[in-house]
Formats: structure tokens, sequence, C-alpha cells
């Protein structure tokens, strides 16, 4: 499909990436992830302390479809930091366990770690950006 | 299009992860729908990680996600 609206779809993805310097593409919002992989990446954040800005991607399947187009991934969550892809829950638990996740944030990495927390589920709403910055 | 039809098993996503990537080395643990991948091959040398991923995700394409619900991922440079 490359209609119009699937043009502006992907136009509004770009653009959330490129004005938040750290975005995360997930189901669910940071308050209520409906899935385990989407909480545990919002538990890492907010653990390590980085504000980020959140697109719930189930509210329109358009959004997921055109975000692993666009970043040659096919699973959600997805993390971009400065407008490059870091990962998804695999890969941030790794860097938050090596440490490298908060050199790649820029924050302070003599930061206490602690083993990467778990997260619960809940229900949740539709493309709209939860900024948290 | 894919040519395996049916529920995905472990032993499925060896094989192909194996056959896909040169000198992979697999393990993999799953229910039929959500799966663990522990990947170790030599082409993964001077990769960043997210190259590993996706080397292992594009042996399986848009069955990531659909037929093959979850796919968790490690990856190592093959000893």
């Amino acid at each position: 499909m490359t209609d119009e609206s699937t043009n502006l779809m992907r136009e509004a993805i770009e653009r959330a990436i490129a004005e938040n310097r750290v975005i995360l593409f997930m189901k669910g919002s940071p308050d209520q992830p409906r899935c385990g992989f989407s909480a545990r990446t919002v538990a890492i954040l907010e653990t390590v302390g980085q504000p980020f800005a959140a697109v719930d991607v189930l509210p329109d399947p358009r959004i997921r479809q055109e975000l692993s187009a666009l970043s040659n991934w096919p699973t959600i969550p997805q993390l971009f930091v400065d407008g490059e892809l870091v990962g998804g829950c695999d890969i941030v638990t790794e860097m938050y366990e090596s440490g490298e996740l908060m050199q790649t944030l820029g924050l302070d990495a003599d930061a206490p770690k602690e083993p990467a927390p778990e997260a619960d589920v809940a229900p949740a709403p539709p493309m709209s950006i939860d900024n948290r910055l | 299009m894919s040519a395996t039809a049916g529920p995905a098993t472990p032993e499925e996503l060896k094989a192909r992860i194996e056959a896909g990537i040169p000198g992979a080395n697999a393990t993999v643990t799953g229910d039929g729908q959500h799966f663990s991948a522990v990947v170790s091959a030599p082409s993964f040398r001077g990769l960043s990680r997210i190259a590993q991923h996706r080397m292992v995700y594009n042996v399986f394409g848009a069955e990531v996600g659909d037929r093959i619900h979850a796919l968790s991922i490690q990856t190592q440079p093959g000893e």
C-alpha cells in the first residue's frame, strides 16, 4: 500500500523519531503496557531515569507496518535514540545489564546496576505520542 | 509465502537458523508461539547487535510476528 494516508503515516513516524531524542514504539502506553516485552523495556527506561516519548502502535496497524518498513526491524518494541534504532527488548535488556545503555543514553554510567526489572501488563488507548520528556 | 506449514517448533527454527546463517550454531527453546534463540556465528563478528539480530530475523521474514509470534534473540560471535 502506498496511498496518501500511508505516506502521511510514514512521515508522522519519521517526524516523531526526529523530534524526540529518546522515543519508544510500544504496545500500549508506559502506564498500561499491553505486552510483556514493551512493559520490560519501559521498566528499564524508568529504572535508569531516562525520560522518553512513547507511541502506542496498537490503535492502527499501519503504524507498525510503516515503522517496521522504515526501521527494517520486525518486532515491537523499538527504541530509538538520536534518530537511530537501538533495538527491541532483548537488546535493550542486554545493554542495560552490560552498562552500555547508559552510555548510549548519555546517562551516568556509575548508577547502581540491578537485574533488569520485570513489569506488569495492563489494557490501553490511540497514534498519539505520550511525551515524557 | 513460506515453505513451512503448521505450528513452528524449536527444532524447525534451529535448523533454519543454522541453514540460513553461515557457520551458525543455534539453541532454540519455545512453546510454538514464543521462542527464544541463542545463536553464535563467526559471521556476526564485527557487526553491531542490531545487524546480528537482523540476520536472525531475516531467516524468517514476515513469519516473525505472525506464525512465529515472538522470537527473543541473543547473539554471540562464534568461537
